[in-house]
């Protein structure tokens, strides 16, 4: 942590501050961009405002800032219209016609700063990277305290988004779920698409200018996935994007200076790292995500079949129990039966056991009272869903054993007593076997 | 020759008028020079990035239709990480930081980890292919960027890698040339042998899928065939500019064929000429940088192919347009004119403003339907003005009408539609109507029924009906 211990909240709290608006105020549109399936707008507009800054440039003369700003912010709303267009008159697919106008405009915009270069130095690294580091080097002095410039322009844009997101948040939402809905409810889906263009772009510009592409590219895409895989509800949604926007970026600027230090090298670019901690994020919840994680779907798949198994086993060992009063199984014939891993089932049945269902004797594992019942109960759901699904169902008695064998494992007392009262109370099932009483 | 010399001097006197002085017109042996390859340096870089609009043309058109057409977009980004790793890492393996083997090579193993990336994103959590797109792209290139600013701290001079963000094809050699070469072969190679299979994936996963194909496998090549053209371009055009040369022919040349493997020849014929003439042009002028000019390039390529392109172009669409609004205008007269005939008796001449009513036309689209139609004979205005139809007229229009009705008669007969609303459901079709399938349906409809050679109407024809 020695690369904390000349931490400065002059300098440091100012770049976190000025990250964290800057991931906030994108990632607030970006929810409804990711809902619209447009998430590389975000990208393609930072491109392409290249152009707009060389023009305003060129006109005025002067670096100054709101000429430049207003011609970006031009440029990247035609970024919208031009990929509209392309894609209505030319009929070509959305992503084709976004790639086609980002890249031209791109080009248009290098060629014109390499022509304006002669004059005065418009560096296209320092338009592409800029840099949080240089935060601090441009204060204003608002009511007694210095403030940086970059972080007043980006609090201004995240209270501008987040009055457009809570003042249109119906029509915006059902704009982006279903515009035809939208249109017949008298809201203008068409509209509400430029209203969203606009603070896109203008996040995107005011971002560019202050803190460089890579972290606003980034925060109007991965935030919001990340929250995406999190919730179901688009409020909630909005929130937690907003929340790991934030996280991400003071999650980045910490690890910019320490990182580096473990392999012995200074700080390295803020922007970039935070980028990559949300990238990290992402990767977190998509593995652990509560209802969505890939990791905790394969693990709650398998503590289902898991279940399934250690059902099985006990249903096993009544059905040998029924023929035989109290048969002993060793594991290996009970595997044999069901074609189930050694491991597997030994570890089963041993649990089995400590729970009070099976004896373990030297020859292998006998019923017990509590584990008949068990058992009992497991038949019966299947014998009961096989009397039923030829009764009721029509199904031949050839195929229902499948079906039952499937069913019985979500099958509990309620749905049992159901399924004895449709199939008016049978002793035996269509193979001729008993069904066990409750 | 004289005078092209003299034209040209001409031009570049207007050229300097006109232009910033900052582009200087070249002189006539600079163009001989440049377009006729003397020159060695220019020959190496027109040759490689034409080389490289082939390969990418090509390879474009396969992920285009599999529309996922900014895939370029996020796999180049996704290259930056490995090239700055491969820069750090390079010099404790005791071999050069620059050179580029070792560069390429951290930029390819990055690239598959950003294709697999991209597949565990799509495949395995609920977001979609652009969010997938996305995430890639940004996370991967803020890596990137700050692996690189590290490697600038360490070495001093990393300058050189700047270029594969902005591309640098006149520091292109004769060996990148024989590198762009032989990836573009090898790229040609594996799509010539999975041809069928790579279609099949654009056009129909789910029908790959259920033929046994590995689509995963396949996605994966294709993927692979974008990370190899990305690589060898990012020399030459730089990152940002490589996606342009992967979407900006395949979806120009989609306006000129509905044949993939046209579509594919065409769109590695624009990719490139899109990378000839853009370096030429950088190195006939002064001040313009080859990666734009070539993106530029192949952008007004591909606004020429919007517009004029035979299959799609815009101004096709709207000339056909334009003949089947002729068309149906013309069996919309003919018809109303013969039906008002047929009731007030054939000498009767019909009035402007009783037609006018007959249709929701402009007086002046109906002015010039009346006007295309007598000067191909078919009516004339009678002594006091009246339209009167032609006795050819009165032959093709009587043609109209039956095929009308015997529409009219299937509609009925065979598809239970009520008489009274036959006549605006037979309107819809009636103009697209094959000569087969009016044979079949009078086969079908009329084995003794005629009024001179014209089925009778199903419902009774009066002109205020079509009014109302």
């Amino acid at each position: 942590m020695s690369a904390l211990s000349n931490w400065s909240w002059d300098y440091d709290g100012w770049i976190v501050l000025a990250g964290i608006l800057c991931a906030v105020a994108a990632s607030l549109p970006g929810n409804f961009l990711l809902l619209r399936r447009m998430s590389l707008l975000g990208d393609a507009i930072s491109h392409a405002i290249l152009p707009g800054l060389a023009v305003a440039f060129l006109i005025t003369g002067s670096r100054s800032s709101l000429p430049m700003f207003l011609g970006a912010v031009i440029v990247g709303l035609l970024t919208a219209v031009f990929t509209e267009w392309i894609r209505n008159f030319g009929e070509v697919d959305e992503g084709a016609s976004m790639g086609v106008v980002f890249t031209t405009l791109f080009a248009l915009g290098l060629v014109m700063i390499v022509q304006a270069a002669d004059h005065v130095d418009l560096d296209p690294g320092c338009v592409l990277y800029g840099s949080l580091e240089t935060t601090t080097f441009d204060m204003v002095n608002v009511a007694g305290t210095e403030i940086p410039r970059v972080v007043l322009v980006l609090a201004a844009v995240t209270v501008i988004n987040l009055v457009v997101v809570v003042l249109f948040f119906k029509e915006l939402k059902l704009s982006a779920f279903d515009p035809a809905l939208a249109t017949t409810c008298g809201i203008s889906a068409r509209l509400m698409h430029y209203l969203l263009m606009i603070i896109v772009a203008v996040t995107a510009v005011a971002s560019f200018e202050s803190v460089g592409n890579i972290l606003v590219v980034a925060m109007f895409v991965v935030p919001p996935a990340t929250a995406f895989l999190l919730t179901e509800r688009l409020r909630s949604m909005i929130i937690v994007s907003a929340l790991i926007a934030a996280v991400s970026a003071t999650l980045g600027h910490v690890s910019a200076l320490v990182v580096p230090s473990w392999f012995g090298y200074r700080s390295t670019s803020t922007s970039g790292m935070m980028a990559l901690c949300a990238g990290i994020l992402f990767f977190a919840v998509s593995l652990f995500a509560p209802q969505h994680g890939v990791l905790i779907r394969i693990l709650r798949r398998q503590r289902l079949s898991r279940r399934i198994l250690s059902e099985d086993l006990i249903a096993l060992l009544y059905r040998m129990d029924e023929r035989k009063s109290g048969v002993v199984a060793s594991i290996d014939q009970l595997r044999a039966a069901l074609l189930s891993g050694g491991l597997m089932s030994s570890l089963l049945m041993k649990q089995h056991a400590r729970k009070g269902h099976v004896i373990a004797t030297a020859n292998g594992y006998q019923l017990t009272d509590s584990g008949r019942r068990l058992g009992a109960e497991l038949v019966r759901s299947h014998r009961l869903w096989e009397q039923y699904l030829v009764s009721e169902g029509g199904v031949a008695v050839d195929r229902i054993h499948g079906q039952a064998e499937q069913l019985e494992h979500f099958t509990g007392r309620e749905l049992r007593d159901r399924l004895q009262q449709e199939t008016s109370a049978p002793v035996l099932d269509p193979h001729g076997s008993p069904i066990p009483p409750e | 020759m004289r005078t092209l010399a003299a034209l040209h001097s001409f031009l570049a006197f207007a050229a300097s008028s006109l232009t910033d002085r900052s582009i200087r017109w070249p002189t006539w042996p600079e163009w001989q020079r440049v377009l006729l390859l003397q020159d060695y340096n220019t020959r190496v870089v027109m040759l490689g990035t034409m080389l490289l609009g082939l390969a990418a043309g090509m390879v474009g058109s396969f992920t285009l239709l599999r529309r996922r057409a900014l895939m370029g977009d996020a796999l180049s980004h996704a290259t930056l990480p490995g090239v700055g790793l491969a820069f750090l890492i390079a010099p404790s393996l005791g071999l050069a930081e620059k050179s580029l083997p070792v560069l390429l090579t951290g930029a390819a193993l990055s690239g598959i980890a950003g294709v697999i990336a991209i597949l565990y994103v799509r495949n395995l959590t609920r977001l979609k292919e652009d969010a997938a797109l996305g995430i890639v792209l940004s996370v991967f290139f803020g890596a990137g960027i700050a692996i690189l600013s590290i490697a600038q701290q360490s070495v001093g001079h990393s300058a050189g890698l700047e270029s594969f963000i902005y591309g640098k094809p006149a520091s292109m050699i004769e060996s990148d040339r024989l590198l762009i070469g032989c990836s573009g072969v090898l790229t040609l190679l594996i799509m010539g042998v999975l041809f069928k299979e790579l279609t099949l994936l654009c056009f129909d996963e789910g029908f790959a899928k259920s033929r046994g194909y590995p689509v995963l496998l396949l996605d994966l090549v294709l993927m692979g065939l974008v990370v190899i053209v990305t690589i060898i371009g990012l020399q030459a055009v730089g990152l940002v500019l490589m996606i342009a040369l992967l979407v900006i022919p395949a979806a120009a040349s989609r306006f000129w064929t509905q044949n993939l493997k046209q579509m594919i020849l065409i769109s590695a014929a624009i990719g490139g000429a899109g990378g000839f003439l853009g370096a030429a042009m950088s190195a006939l002028f002064r001040n313009l940088p080859a990666g734009a000019m070539i993106v530029l390039v192949c952008s007004s390529l591909f606004f020429i192919s919007m517009m004029f392109g035979t299959e799609r172009g815009v101004v096709v669409r709207a000339l056909r347009r334009r003949d089947l609004n002729r068309s149906v205008d013309h069996q919309h007269l003919l018809r109303g004119m013969f039906e008002l005939q047929e009731s007030r008796g054939p000498k009767a001449g019909i009035p402007f403003s009783e037609l006018q009513t007959l249709r929701s036309w402009s007086s002046h689209r109906l002015l010039k339907e009346i006007e295309r139609c007598r000067r191909k004979g078919l009516v004339f205005r009678n002594s006091d003005q009246k339209l009167c139809l032609t006795s050819s007229g009165l032959v093709e229009a009587s043609r109209l009408v039956h095929e009308h009705r015997l529409w009219e008669l299937y509609l009925i007969t065979h598809a239970d539609v009520a008489p009274g609303r036959v006549d605006q459901s037979a309107d819809a079709i009636e103009h697209v109507l094959e000569p087969e399938l009016i044979a079949q349906l009078e086969e079908l409809l009329l084995q003794k029924r005629r009024v001179q050679g014209i089925a009778p109407s199903p419902h009774p024809v009066d002109a205020t009906e079509h009014a109302s």
